[in-house]
């Protein structure tokens, strides 16, 4: 083009313009009829310029009747901007009544302003543009023999060149300072976070730890829990706020009749009854699937439920699961009542709670 | 001068003078669309990205990635006076302070599950067409690619707000992430900086969401846009319409100005969405603590597979040697997606090897004529679909008034039985569509006028498909190659000797089922059963592989050079 010769657009480049003869519908991908933009314009030969695209569309009656709807649709986005902003402005936020007007009022006049526009421009493109259908030649995507004969000298020519191929040494050292240069940053993400440890094998409860009521924030004894059916969750004392400690150690405590628990023996799973407090029961609140809180009680069935995957605890029986997919029961907190009378833990869990990780054992 | 000789003298110039932006822009105006409301929904999923980037930004200039404690004293009252982080502090001030605030969010969100939707329905036009064969397989594989981050980005950035509902799905992300044998454990901590939750995860999932996967998306995303627009269109058959064209209409004025509107109606439903249907209401749901949890939790709708796998699986743990393989936990996370995942990855190889169809297609294929793929594809829709429903099980046994555990046992079944049924029939009810289409180019199409013959008889008339009904039909998508036969229906010729390896008589068999009932017969005696290739009736043209062949219309003779497939 001009630039390859230093022509000014004023000056088409002297080849020759057009001679091939085209037809109505020219197929795409030949060479383009036109050299320049605007010299044809200013240059325009003796021949009659063959277009691709109707100038009018297909019923002038009908553009004419779309034209004004289109217009007044464009308009009706201009005044939901407008809106918009009024709306921006003068509707106030700060509560929950305001927030929900606001919202209708921002949203509603953005729908408008966007959709008058999507509207108007469809009516356009189906309505004052002609209908056309172009056809556009297909290439073969593969380059022909030729240009990968080409492609496999320049690429052979460049190996060479650098002496890749014929020198080992130096081919097999970047290799390896490659890897060195892959490898050496990872260590930057060890600092990410702390090794694990046994920090999963443990929870802070600890001998004589009361149990504190989630929510009143207070220790509990066992007559004031004597309902039998209830359910409360319960976090250690001093780690109320502590969202780290109380992933490991929510509990939930239960309270049941007399002889309603089922001992453990060592042919079945069962609840330690030494670990109870008149019959107040005392379970890791963590699943044991992937760690939702199992907040869900029936009293009837004495199923403990986990909301997230529907793991099923038979609190009665240490629970033991007996539907879904967690596989181990919910540990067991050993409880006792302290010198005041209030409930306590007599130890932390003996075995991890929440969900199973590879060096559980 | 006319406005645009004008506007082309001075800036036409200024431009082509520095950037020879004639040629190649006009290559770029003259560019052909062909027109199908399916090629809408790739659009779909990149206008709602674009979306995401728009609103998404005005998001950030008041969120605060931070899990520092603090004590709300915002404008929403039920929460004044409780201690929550301050990314959740924030998020709240997002939906109550800032004006328009709340409507970001809310189309984000709404934006969020369109682009996931978008990118499901696009990925399965594309797989139902063969829309992914040769030359595209790069666009299919970076398509499940972007899916998948997709699946990831959404999953953080539900996470960001702290709520108790997005806590409940961080908990959930550990406890599957710690369950991986070996490495779990080191990366949670890693990952959390600690025990969970800790104070680094909002923080870290916040640079992931606003740069490290959008960057991504937006790398592939163009990727994917650059190869499509280099490759051209595939188009749907029809009069005219052949591998060696595209036929349509041009990019300008027609396609510019349609994908305009189509971007803006988006937009538009996308806020009429988020004025009318709430989305993620976190002040309901409160800060994250993690004693707390609310009944019928369910993450994003593209999640759902995911949550219906870990529901169904079974209890399954072993302890081998002081380890614990939590197969419960880490087989529903990884296999099922994996399988679909992978399946889908390698599908375009698999076919074109089994058919050894090394040629080119840009007609695209009606779901009916490749009856094995269509049947392959809905029995993994049905295989996802039951999952997916399965994550939902709680509510949907709540609603049905169906025990939650039966409704369980059902998903277990037909989570196996759902894909084979729908394979079968799906097959079944290709092969009768493909019956219809030869009677309907036999005999025509009824008329409804019955005339009587000067016999006494009654016939009624019928009159020959139009011709572009008829393109349509009678585009005949098998071109492929006959593979060497495994047994020759001349009994005494000896079998080709790559057939008779392991891998050939796999492939063998491979073949002929996904050749079951592909071909029709221009005369409409093709039999819907076996195998078309032997029935003397259009029996293929040979395109063969490895070279660059285009084929004709009709598979009439492209030009292959003889090698035997499998090159």
């Amino acid at each position: 083009m001009s630039d390859t010769n230093g022509t000014h657009w004023d000056e088409p480049p002297d080849e020759p313009a057009e001679d091939e003869p085209r037809g109505p519908y020219r197929v795409i991908g030949t060479p383009p009829p036109a050299r320049t933009l605007l010299g044809e314009a200013e240059h325009a030969s003796a021949e009659p310029v063959v277009r691709e695209l109707p100038a009018g569309p297909d019923d002038e009656k009908k553009a004419k009747g779309a034209e004004r709807i289109v217009a007044t649709l464009f308009l009706v986005s201009l005044a939901a901007s407008i809106v918009f902003i009024a709306a921006y402005v003068v509707l106030p936020v700060h509560s929950l009544d305001n927030v929900f007007r606001s919202n209708l009022a921002l949203g509603l006049s953005m729908a408008v302003a966007f959709g008058a526009v999507a509207i108007g421009a469809t009516i356009w493109v189906k309505v004052i543009m002609p209908h056309v259908e172009l056809v556009e030649k297909r290439k073969p995507l593969a380059s022909d023999r030729e240009a990968r004969a080409a492609f496999t000298q320049t690429f052979n020519e460049g190996a060479e060149a650098s002496g890749f191929t014929k020198r080992p040494l130096l081919r097999r050292t970047l290799i390896a300072a490659s890897v060195g240069l892959a490898v050496a940053p990872i260590v930057l993400l060890r600092d990410m976070g702390p090794l694990p440890g046994t920090s999963l094998r443990h929870t802070v409860w600890r001998k004589g730890m009361r149990l504190i009521v989630y929510g009143p924030n207070t220790p509990i004894r066992p007559a004031d829990f004597a309902i039998p059916g209830q359910m409360i969750t319960v976090v250690p004392d001093g780690y109320q706020d502590n969202q780290d400690a109380l992933a490991k150690a929510t509990t939930i405590i239960i309270k049941f009749g007399p002889g309603q628990l089922v001992p453990d023996t060592p042919q079945n799973y069962g609840t330690k009854m030494n670990w109870t407090v008149d019959n107040i029961v005392a379970y890791s609140k963590i699943c044991t699937h992937v760690g939702c809180p199992v907040a869900l009680y029936e009293e009837t069935t004495h199923h403990i439920l986990c909301p997230c995957h529907q793991s099923t605890f038979d609190a009665t029986r240490g629970a033991a699961v007996t539907f879904g997919p967690a596989a181990r029961p919910l540990p067991q907190l050993p409880l006792g009542v302290d010198a005041q009378g209030f409930l306590i833990a007599t130890h932390d869990y003996y075995e991890p709670v929440g969900p199973s990780f590879w060096e559980r054992g | 001068m006319t406005f645009t000789e004008k506007a082309l003298d001075s800036t036409g110039r200024f431009l082509d003078d520095r950037l020879h932006g004639a040629v190649s822009v006009r290559g770029f105006l003259r560019k052909i669309f062909p027109d199908h409301w399916s090629f809408l929904l790739g659009e779909i999923a990149l206008y709602s990205f674009i979306i995401l980037l728009l609103t998404g930004t005005v998001l950030t200039f008041f969120f605060q990635p931070s899990m520092t404690e603090v004590v709300y004293h915002g404008s929403y009252l039920p929460l004044r006076g409780v201690r929550m982080s301050e990314a959740y502090a924030s998020t709240l001030n997002i939906s109550f302070d800032v004006r328009g605030g709340l409507l970001m969010r809310q189309i984000h969100h709404w934006a969020a599950l369109l682009f996931m939707a978008a990118i499901m329905v696009h990925m399965l036009r594309v797989f139902f067409t063969g829309a992914y064969r040769k030359p595209r397989e790069f666009n299919w594989l970076i398509g499940i690619v972007l899916f998948t981050l997709g699946m990831l980005e959404g999953l953080f950035g539900y996470s960001l707000p702290d709520d108790l509902l997005s806590g409940t799905g961080l908990r959930i992300t550990e406890g599957v992430i710690q369950s991986i044998p070996v490495i779990g454990t080191y990366f949670a901590y890693f990952l959390f900086g600690g025990p969970f939750p800790g104070h680094d995860i909002i923080p870290r999932l916040y640079v992931i969401h606003v740069l490290l996967i959008p960057g991504l998306l937006l790398a592939l995303i163009s990727a994917h846009l650059f190869f499509m627009f280099h490759q051209k269109h595939t188009q749907m058959p029809g009069k005219g319409r052949t591998n060696a064209n595209v036929v349509g209409a041009p990019m300008y004025p027609y396609f510019m100005a349609k994908t305009g509107a189509f971007f803006l109606f988006i937009f538009a439903v996308l806020a009429l969405l988020s004025t009318f249907a709430q989305i993620n209401p976190i002040w309901l749901f409160g800060p994250y603590n993690p004693s707390g949890i609310t009944a019928g939790s369910q993450p994003d709708f593209y999640m759902g597979a995911l949550e219906g796998a870990l529901r169904i699986m079974w209890p399954w743990e072993w302890n081998i040697a002081g380890h614990t393989l939590a197969f419960n936990v880490f087989i529903p996370a990884l296999v099922p997606l994996g399988i679909i995942f992978t399946g889908a990855a390698l599908w375009p190889f698999i076919e074109r090897w089994a058919l050894g169809d090394y040629s080119e297609h840009h007609v695209l294929d009606r779901p009916r004529n490749a009856p094995t793929r269509t049947a392959i594809g809905m029995a993994a829709i049905t295989f996802y679909g039951v999952l997916w429903l399965e994550g939902a099980n709680d509510v949907i046994a709540a609603q049905l008034q169906i025990p939650l555990y039966t409704l369980t046992w059902i998903a277990r079944f037909a989570v196996i039985l759902g894909p084979i049924i729908a394979y079968w029939v799906t097959k079944r009810i290709c092969l009768g569509l493909q019956r219809k289409d030869a009677h309907l180019l036999a005999h025509g199409v009824e008329s409804g006028i019955v005339r009587q013959l000067p016999s006494g008889a009654f016939v009624e008339m019928t009159r020959p498909v139009p011709g572009r009904d008829r393109a349509v039909l009678e585009y005949n998508r098998v071109n492929a190659p006959e593979l060497p036969r495994a047994t020759p229906e001349d009994a005494d010729a000896v079998p080709a000797p790559e057939t008779r390896s392991m891998l050939g008589r796999v492939r063998g068999s491979l073949n002929r089922v996904i050749t079951e009932g592909m071909p029709l017969t221009p005369d409409g005696h093709g039999n819907g059963h076996g195998n078309g290739h032997g029935d003397g009736h259009g029996a293929p043209a040979a395109v063969t592989g490895g070279e660059p062949a285009l084929e004709q219309d009709g598979g009439d003779g492209a030009g292959g050079e003889g090698h035997p497939p499998g090159h």
